[in-house]
């Protein structure tokens, strides 16, 4: 196995992220979440969409999904894993990363390119990208905005990897799309294998989309997994 | 017992909306009095939305003949062949009455429909549009339908997986009590995946997949579409259709895996008339039968009548046509997808539908008799007398008016402002395919993996197409064709949503005929197929009828697709900005600048040249290859569009030697082209009428206004209506 | 005086829920299978002031019809909170 994307019913963004690993050369494959196995997996992907409907609360039914134990025990042990948008939902419902993500601030779904300042390179998501970097990603949700009980210590812990901000890079609440507290787009956990972020980098891949500032995102990942050279 | 309870239980045809001569047509199809069961079936699939009885007669003058058309009007959905083996589907359709009762559930299950009618052709839905007509934002409860159904497209487009890349949207006083919601959808799928409905194979099982079936809309939206509405009619509507749009997205996974391994012989969504609608078509399709046993339907309440079952509306259901050998492997697939499935009937050599519940017969009637033998009226159709009141009063436009002034009303118009507010809520990225998304004239897509580009723009009229239906239905069509030719793509195929008021009023009638021709004529200039089409009658609510509203959506196709396709924001210091097209004609009839300006509407619209058309529209598809920005004009004329460049580019233009009326005039077939250079390679007419530079929008002497207090009202126009 | 009432809103018996069926078939999956029905609602707490119980409750009656509930889909029922 390579890199596995899991795709939970309700998922929909499963062939978008592979066809831009396919761009950063890596090969990757759809994993059911109802599979047990991740034995080999070198990557882990969580897609966007709407596991299980997003239902009762998003990420809440599918951190149950029978995969989800095989993905934390890899995480556990060190393997690059990846959540984007509802996979970084489902990430932190299960306790994978820290906090959460909650209805945007206007209560309304946003689909619209974001910047978004690199804070932080210490992540499987960031390595191959510059401190200060400002990347143009979409962002497309209604629950991507982030909260934590203990904000500070994910601030301390030097967890936070993107923030939202404008194109020179600067970072107010003019900038905050949805009300994310301290305008935070992406975080990792202690261990530094896990990221999730809310905007999509598999939607800024090729410029004749837009922008192709994700695949410095999308590369950093691949070359961590160790399948293609850094 | 008393006669009312008696009336109660038996519920005559008129209640059922079924005419006396209708009901002696059952009689005499089925050589005797029907069972409740099968009135109920008659009277649905009679009814105006599934039987197209006062519009079928006129349909015929639509064309489908040409070659790359690979399945016409008729089926679920049209198709059309792009080459190399690659097939585009394409349907429009309508849910005016159920997204007045309830916004945001009608939209959304209007979502739900349309991309049924899709995967129904073994094609993966990649996009929808979403046309949409509105009462005056000032009152409370437009605002309230306008935003309900905005988050319904969103709430179910955005979750079922699909991305929403726009629509259009009108704003007028006859909407406020009947507003328009249309949905477009396009799926692609290769040759060998095409899926029809009609049955085949004597024995094959019928299987019934997706969600429980429950007293939906029972008699609901069909009935609902087919009569006008009165005042205090919502707290007796039936049922609500709920949408679940997880359920959905199971069941096109779960189909397209199906077809993918080659287990269905034919396929038919569950929609207005349910499970009556789909067995009586996939069988009499066919041209075979169906005994279909109602105790194997999973349902979701107990105790439903039969004639409760094989009329329920249920969303997100399917019905399969399988051979017995495979129906193992099918219901295999159902579970690995987590939608349940149930075979619930036999196909027979026919003719008869039969039906059981219970152990007893219920329905026996000949399948191909619901849609066949439905009623056929040649309606009444009279020129309408408001057509001379309205001709009279002429628009007036002042030789020295200010462009400045003028564009700060006009871009402070709900339907010319930023319609960020409403397209920011739909995903329209997924799937990696969009190049050009919503915000421009038309939505363009890739197809990964060729060099193929579809576009698609969806175009309506209200006002202009009351002020003559013919001229203004055609005037639609060249202007949705103009937009896809601005992205790069030439017209190729054709859908129409036909919403007009009650056909049994005369003068609604020739509105709607006026219209068909002139839709038609005008796809026949262009050779541009009518691929698939719906009509929407009875759209009146306390004796007014809505404007009539023809809306088209228009499919563009290109090969190669521009490397660099126009936009809006590429406009840059020193360009040439050139007016090229038909001739500026003094056209302002139902302009934007007669509605908001005058507040009037009158006058009669100019005629649209069928030669012209055919000249402008190539010539845009074609320069759209090599130059930066194209922008069609309509909706408030060139002053409008040039100030829509300006904003989104973020630059000012000076403007020379155009007129302050000729800013604002409508006349069709015209667009704006900006490059570099001195000179623009086309042989259609044009002049240069200006440069791009600094921060103004400077039209010399008819005006000016700076781009960023542009934009500021621009920007604001929607917001500051909704979020106060 | 001021007065308290809880606003229950439920869907209307028969209308789809498709939340309380998914909830439900994912408590079943974790092992709750005697779980028969569940179906999702809304409450609303609402702080009014009114001379007297009799007119407070029209008053959040009038609320419910107008704004709180959709009449065409969901019931409600109003309890004066203590």
């Amino acid at each position: 196995m390579t890199i596995a994307v899991i795709v939970f019913p309700g998922t929909n963004c499963e062939h978008d992220i592979i066809h831009a690993l396919g761009l950063a050369g890596a090969e990757s494959e759809h994993v059911w979440h109802r599979d047990t196995d991740l034995s080999g997996a070198h990557g882990i992907v969580l897609p966007g969409g709407f596991a299980h409907g997003d239902y009762l609360r998003t990420g809440a039914i599918a951190r149950f999904s029978p995969i989800m134990e095989e993905v934390a025990r890899l995480a556990d042990a060190g393997v690059p894993t990846l959540g984007i948008c509802n996979g970084f939902q489902i990430l932190c419902e299960a306790g994978l990363l820290p906090g959460a993500l909650v209805a945007n601030r206007d209560l309304k779904f946003i689909c619209r390119p974001t910047h978004l300042r690199v804070e932080s390179t210490d992540s499987v998501l960031t390595r191959a990208a510059e401190i200060g970097q400002v990347l143009r990603i979409p962002l497309n949700s209604y629950e991507g905005n982030y909260v934590a009980d203990d904000i500070d210590n994910v601030e301390n812990a030097g967890d936070v990897i993107l923030r939202y901000s404008d194109a020179a890079g600067h970072v107010d609440s003019t900038t905050n799309p949805n009300g994310s507290t301290n305008s935070i787009a992406g975080i990792t956990n202690a261990g530094r294998n896990v990221a999730g972020l809310m905007p999509h980098p598999e939607r800024a891949s090729e410029k004749i989309l837009g922008s192709d500032d994700g695949m410095a995102l999308i590369e950093g990942f691949v070359a961590s997994t160790g399948l293609v050279d850094a | 017992m008393t006669s009312r309870e008696v009336a109660d239980h038996m519920p005559d045809h008129e209640a059922l909306g079924m005419t006396d001569d209708e009901y002696r047509d059952v009689i005499r199809i089925l050589g005797r009095e029907p069972l409740a069961a099968e009135l109920a079936m008659y009277s649905v699939m009679w009814s105006e939305h599934c039987s197209y009885k006062s519009s079928r007669m006129h349909l015929g003058r639509f064309k489908s003949d040409q070659t790359w058309v690979v399945v016409g009007p008729g089926e679920n959905a049209g198709v059309v062949d792009l080459g190399d083996g690659w097939l585009v589907a394409l349907r429009i359709e309508s849910h005016n009455h159920p997204s007045f009762v309830e916004p945001y559930q009608g939209a959304a299950t209007g979502v739900g429909g349309i991309l049924r009618d899709i995967f129904t052709m073994g094609a993966r839905p990649i996009a929808v549009w979403d046309p949409l007509r509105f009462g005056p934002l000032d009152e409370p409860h437009n605002r309230y339908l306008f935003e309900g159904v905005v988050s319904g497209i969103a709430g179910y487009g955005n979750a079922v997986g699909v991305p929403t890349l726009g629509g259009e949207v009108e704003f007028a006083d006859r909407f406020s009590k009947n507003p328009l919601v249309n949905v477009m959808a396009l799926g692609i799928l290769k040759r060998d995946q095409l899926v029809l409905s009609a049955a085949t194979g004597e024995g094959n099982f019928a299987i019934l997949l997706g969600n429980a079936t429950g007293r939906d809309g029972i008699g609901g939206a069909s009935i609902l579409a087919s009569a006008s509405f009165e005042e205090g009619d919502k707290e007796k509507r039936p049922s609500v259709q709920v949408g679940d749009p997880f359920e959905e997205k199971k069941l096109i996974e779960a189909c397209l895996e199906l077809y993918d391994r080659d287990l269905v012989v034919a396929i038919q969504d569950l929609g207005a008339a349910g499970i009556s609608c789909a067995t009586s078509e996939v069988a009499g399709g066919g041209g075979m039968g169906m005994v279909v046993d109602l105790d194997k339907v999973h349902l979701r309440e107990k105790d439903m009548t039969p004639g409760e079952i094989l009329m329920s509306e249920s969303q997100e259901r399917m019905l399969a046509v399988v051979t017995p050998q495979n129906e193992a492997e099918v219901l295999a697939v159902a579970e690995k997808w987590e939608i349940e499935a149930s075979t619930i009937g036999v196909i027979t050599s026919g003719p008869d539908l039969v039906i059981y519940s219970k152990g007893e017969l219920v329905g026996e009637v000949p399948a191909a008799s619901l849609a066949d033998d439905a009623p056929r009226y040649d309606r009444l159709a009279e020129r309408p007398d408001y057509l001379d009141a309205v001709w009279a009063r002429e628009p007036r436009v002042p030789d020295d008016l200010n462009a400045g002034d003028v564009l700060r009303a006009l871009l402070d118009d709900p339907a010319i402002g930023d319609r960020s507010w409403i397209y920011g809520q739909y995903d329209h990225m997924l799937f990696l395919n969009t190049v050009i998304e919503p915000g421009h004239d038309g939505s363009l897509l890739r197809i990964k993996g060729t060099d193929k580009a579809i576009a698609v723009s969806t175009d309506g009229d209200s006002l202009r197409t009351y002020l003559d239906p013919r001229r203004g239905s055609a005037r639609i069509v060249f202007e949705s064709a103009l937009n896809v030719a601005v992205t790069g793509a030439s017209p190729y195929a054709l859908v129409d949503n036909l919403n007009f008021g009650d056909p049994e009023e005369p003068g609604v009638m020739w509105q709607f005929t006026e219209s068909v021709d002139g839709l038609a004529w005008a796809c026949e200039e262009l050779d541009v197929p009518v691929v698939g089409g719906n009509v929407s009658f009875y759209n009146q609510t306390d004796g007014v009828d809505i404007y009539p509203s023809p809306v088209v959506g228009m499919l563009g196709f290109c090969e190669p697709m521009p490397e660099c396709p126009p936009r809006l924001d590429r406009a840059e210091e020193h360009m040439s900005i050139w007016l090229v097209g038909q001739d500026t004609q003094g056209d302002f009839a139902a302009s934007a600048y007669d509605r908001i300006i005058n507040d009037n509407l009158g006058g009669r619209p100019a005629e649209a040249d069928g030669a012209t058309a055919r000249r402008v529209i190539a010539a845009a598809a074609t320069l759209a290859h090599r130059i930066p920005v194209l922008h069609d004009i309509s909706n408030g004329g060139l002053g409008v569009a040039l100030a829509e460049i300006a904003i989104r580019s973020g630059i000012g233009m000076r403007i020379e030697d155009v007129t302050g009326p000729d800013l604002f005039d409508e006349t069709p077939l015209r667009f704006v082209a900006i490059a570099h250079g001195e000179a623009l390679e086309t042989d259609v007419p044009h002049h240069k009428i200006g440069t791009v530079t600094g921060n103004t929008l400077n039209f010399g002497r008819a005006g000016s206004i700076s781009v960023t207090e542009a934009e500021g009202i621009w920007r604001n126009a929607l917001p500051r209506r909704m979020e106060h | 005086m001021t007065r308290t009432f809880t606003v229950s809103i439920t869907r209307k018996p028969g209308l789809s829920d498709p939340e309380g069926t998914t909830t439900r078939k994912a408590l079943i999956d974790l092992g709750f299978t005697d779980v028969s029905h569940v179906s999702f609602g809304r409450t609303i707490v609402v702080t009014i002031d009114a001379p007297d119980e009799d007119e407070a409750r029209a008053q959040i009656e009038a609320m419910c019809v107008k704004l709180l509930a959709n009449p065409v889909m969901e019931s409600y029922v109003v309890e004066a909170s203590s």
